[in-house]
């Protein structure tokens, strides 16, 4: 019997492995955040950390994509893909607000609704995402488009909407109670700008949603094997639904913050922050292929993309450049999970 | 157990001069975080001889074929094929060595059709450099003619039963014509008649003077086809001896280092009313005219030959692949079985027979494998999962089936087949149901635990579950059932009362 004993308990090796993972996308996040610094003092003559300014700067920036990565991070971890939601940011923050403007303006959408309570156009921005999270949910549980495809639909359709809304026109002259959602707070002397509270908020539930409750369990088993899954007594259609919803709320309610930080809204807001948001879950180490991801890595993942925009603006590098290494850093970030997985495989 | 200085002996009397091997291992180590998998093992094949290597669950035979299949690299040992000092660096060096695995899991494209996974990455071409598949479709005949395997080439894998996925792994591993070839417990899924197949294809292969390295926790087999035995127990080499002198007390013996009670046999409970009744269950093409009743307390074996639709029937009762007629009673009520969770809302549960397909998240660790079905209706209070409870309970479940694992964070990926087998049953367990339906319940489990599942299985029927368990191996059908129904091309060809059954019967019975 002591023979089983001393098989069934070696050396405890606790949970170090999982905590690794984390450790080494911060790793890459200071890595970066010093190659900046050096770089700066080279070629600029200043310090790129050394400037607090900089630093809320460059979390507001990213705090809306941050947002929306919060519900793509849960739509990868299923294996799916959620193409939509930077048009859902510009649908939203349209309706948004052209229920909050301000009754001096002479041309409202609304006139008639001006000088609203700000619930007002937050539940519209956030009713926005909920319309299309739940389409893109039903097509995909109830039909067999391939997310991707379905919510490429939905992207274009959504920003037609947009456009189709006020004619393209842009919506502006916002009531400061609206707008005040774009502030800045001063906490403890440090000025924190609302949408970063906002943000973080959100992923500390998201967090909470993937790590403790039966939701999470069942989006990282649907992602690591469906059909597993589905024996196991997942509903997944119906969980799938969830999911998108809760994509698309984010994707909406990242609308309505970009309406109150612009005090004004277009329908071109938000054009690619899907990708920039899929880019941070997947920098944070959410895998493409499914079942893996951590909301903290997403976060990390956030960051690291809002030093790296700001880096470059740092540095003075051009923009059209800046959007070409962006992509190298998306495809390098893939690059790593599909090594990563093939080790796991191989040990 | 064995002595140190009899293990001595033991490897002394087998000191051969190294000429006469085919394949020579010695002193092998690998280690994974927090795991000695192999200690110091040794292993020698001869050519023209099937070679078994016998240990528990997680003893490191799988990771000792990985390593000569080139598939993991060993942290020490000497390699000699041939009598030719050699390194493997990948499953193609390996192949190119003329060394082939059949895995312990099924690692077919299911996509893609038999004849291409045979030939993967081998495939003839035209003269423009496109697939020639009059070529492809004429080896793979060839192949199976030579085999006497009645498989279609051109049909898709993923359309064939778990038993004939394991036959064109067996036939893709030979059609790489090997001089060694491993394979790591190919029998889990197949019935004795397979089996029978298999060993004609293997004495053919031992008669060309290929060496085979055999891998099995069916102890019959053994003697049936074996010329040598090594046992490993947790990771470290035990001894090599001749099949013709060993017991199968000795080698579990070896095995374990203890006695063991070697088969549980079910013990006699009283029977309750009938829980589940069928009637007429069909599964258009697969199927049909399948009526029995299940009482609380009993267990009902189902035999038959593979592709006879046993496991095609449990999937329709458990709502994986719906019915297209017939109906299906559970404690008295007529309920339409569409999907997997309405099954469980009745006290189903189903453990399927292809772990990797429809039974493992390899992602995942063993504690969220082991709770996800529990999910559903337990363990749970607003939405959040009732953490200590469930890990408490998982991991009580996990040690009475003796899962051999560091922690309960590991990666189920990182287990070794039969652990996996186990954690898989105790997510059913987990999850208190009055109907049990297991489909090869101890696929690739070694003897002891093999005898402690039986036992569980046992006490839940005592408390009044009912029990359907399709096995392929006889012993366990025999002991464990009271009544046995056997199946033949997808309809009913017989029930037996525990009494009156034996293995001759159900294979008359089973037979077309
Ligand atoms: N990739 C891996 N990472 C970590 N541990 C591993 C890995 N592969 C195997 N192990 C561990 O090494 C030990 C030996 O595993 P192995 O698969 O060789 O067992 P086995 O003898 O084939 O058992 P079984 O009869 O269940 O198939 C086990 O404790 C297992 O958990
Ligand atoms: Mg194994």
């Amino acid at each position: 019997m002591t023979l089983l004993q001393d098989a069934t308990s070696p050396a405890k090796a606790p949970k170090r492995r999982k905590l690794s993972s984390e450790l080494s996308i911060l790793g890459v996040l200071v890595g970066i955040a010093l190659i900046f610094e050096v770089l700066g003092w080279i070629f600029v003559g200043s310090s790129f950390l050394a400037n607090q300014q900089r630093l809320s700067i460059i979390i507001l920036q990213v705090s809306v994509i941050g947002i929306i990565a919060v519900g793509m991070t849960q739509v990868i971890i299923t294996s799916g893909i959620d193409l939509s939601a930077g048009s859902v940011v510009g649908l939203a923050a349209m309706a948004s607000a052209s229920l909050a403007q301000s009754s001096t303006d002479m041309r409202a959408v609304y006139p008639a609704l001006t000088d609203l309570w700000p619930i007002w156009p937050i539940l519209a921005g956030l009713f926005v995402g909920l319309l299309i999270g739940t389409i893109n949910g039903l097509l995909i549980a109830k039909t067999n488009i391939p997310p991707f495809i379905a919510t490429l639909g939905t992207m274009v359709a959504a920003r037609g909407l947009a456009k189709w809304y006020t004619n393209g026109q842009p919506i502006a002259l916002l009531t400061p109670e609206f707008t005040w959602l774009g502030r800045s707070f001063n906490i403890l002397g440090f000025p924190l700008p609302l949408p970063v509270i906002i943000f973080l908020v959100v992923a500390f539930l998201g967090h909470i949603a993937l790590r403790y409750t039966r939701y999470g369990k069942f989006t990282y088993a649907i992602g690591a094997n469906p059909q597993a899954a589905r024996v196991s007594g997942i509903n997944i259609g119906a969980h799938l639904i969830k999911v998108y919803i809760v994509c698309g709320l984010l994707s909406g309610l990242a609308g309505v913050v970009t309406a109150a930080r612009a005090a004004s809204a277009q329908a071109a807001m938000g054009t690619s922050y899907e990708l920039d948001a899929i880019a941070a879950a997947v920098i944070g180490g959410t895998s493409l292929a499914g079942g893996v991801g951590r909301m903290t890595g997403t976060v990390i993942g956030t960051i690291i993309l809002g030093v790296m925009m700001s880096g470059f603006t740092f540095l003075k590098v051009g923009s059209y450049y800046q959007e070409v290494i962006k992509g190298a850093i998306i495809v390098l970030a893939v690059a790593v999970d599909q090594y990563r997985r093939s080790r796991k495989t191989k040990a | 157990m064995l002595s140190p200085s009899t293990v001595q002996a033991i490897r002394e009397s087998d000191a051969v001069p190294g000429s006469e091997y085919l394949l020579d291992v010695t002193g092998v180590r690998k280690e994974f975080p927090g795991v000695l998998a192999l200690d110091n093992v040794e292993l020698r094949l001869r050519p023209g001889t099937v070679h078994a290597l016998m240990g528990e669950n997680g003893a490191g035979k799988s990771t000792l074929m990985k390593i000569i299949a080139g598939i993991y690299t060993p942290d020490a040992g000497s390699f000699k094929l041939r009598n030719q000092e050699i390194r493997l660096s990948s499953p193609l060096d390996a192949l190119e060595n003329g060394i082939a695995m059949i895995h312990q899991e099924l690692n077919l494209m299911n996509p893609m059709t038999v004849a291409e996974n045979i030939w993967i990455r081998r495939e003839p071409r035209t003269a423009f450099g496109f697939i020639d598949h009059r070529e492809l479709r004429r080896r793979t005949d060839a192949l199976f003619k030579q085999l006497n395997i009645p498989i279609d080439p051109e049909v898709e894998v993923g359309k064939l039963s778990v038993a004939n996925r394991q036959m064109v792994e067996i036939a893709k591993a030979v059609s790489y014509e090997s001089d060694v070839l491993i394979m790591d417990e190919p029998t889990s899924a197949l019935t004795e008649r397979e089996v029978e197949h298999l060993f004609e294809i293997i004495r053919t292969l031992k008669a060309q003077g290929k060496g085979i390295i055999y891998i099995t926790h069916k102890m019959n087999e053994l003697f049936e086809i074996a010329d040598e035995v090594s046992v490993f127990r947790d990771g470290k080499y035990i001894a090599t001896k001749p099949a013709s002198d060993l017991t199968r007390d000795d080698i579990i013996r070896m095995m374990v280092g203890r006695e063991i009670s070697q088969m549980f046999p079910k013990q006699t409970v009283p029977i309750g009313g009938v829980v589940l009744r069928v009637r007429d269950l069909a599964l258009k093409g697969v199927f049909e005219g399948i009526s029995f009743d299940l009482k609380a307390g009993e267990i009902l074996g189902i035999a038959g030959l593979v592709g006879a639709g046993r496991s095609n029937i449990a999937e329709t009762i458990f709502g994986v692949t719906p019915a297209s007629s017939g109906t299906i009673e559970i404690q008295g009520k007529t309920v339409s079985v569409t999907s997997p969770a309405i099954a469980m809302q009745h006290g189903l549960a189903f453990l399927t027979e292809d772990r990797k397909e429809t039974g493992c998240f390899l992602l995942l660790d063993i504690q969220e494998n082991a709770q996800v079905a529990s999910l559903r209706s337990g363990y749970v209070r607003y939405g959040f999962v009732e953490e200590d409870r469930l890990s408490r309970d998982c991991e009580a479940m996990t040690q009475a089936l003796r899962v051999k694992t560091p922690d309960m964070s590991e990666p189920i990926l990182n287990l070794s087949g039969g652990n996996q087998q186990k954690v898989l049953i105790a997510r059913w367990l987990l999850t208190k149901p009055r109907i049990l339906i297991l489909d090869e319940p101890t696929r690739g489990i070694d003897v002891g635990a093999k005898a402690e599942i039986h036992r569980m299985i046992s006490d839940l029927a005592g408390q009044g579950v009912a029990v359907i368990m399709i096995s392929s191996e006889m012993p366990e059908i025999l002991g464990m059932s009271d009544r046995i129904m056997t199946v033949r091309q997808g309809r009913m060809s017989g029930m037996l009362e525990r009494a009156e059954a034996n293995q001759v019967k159900i294979m008359e019975m089973a037979a077309q």
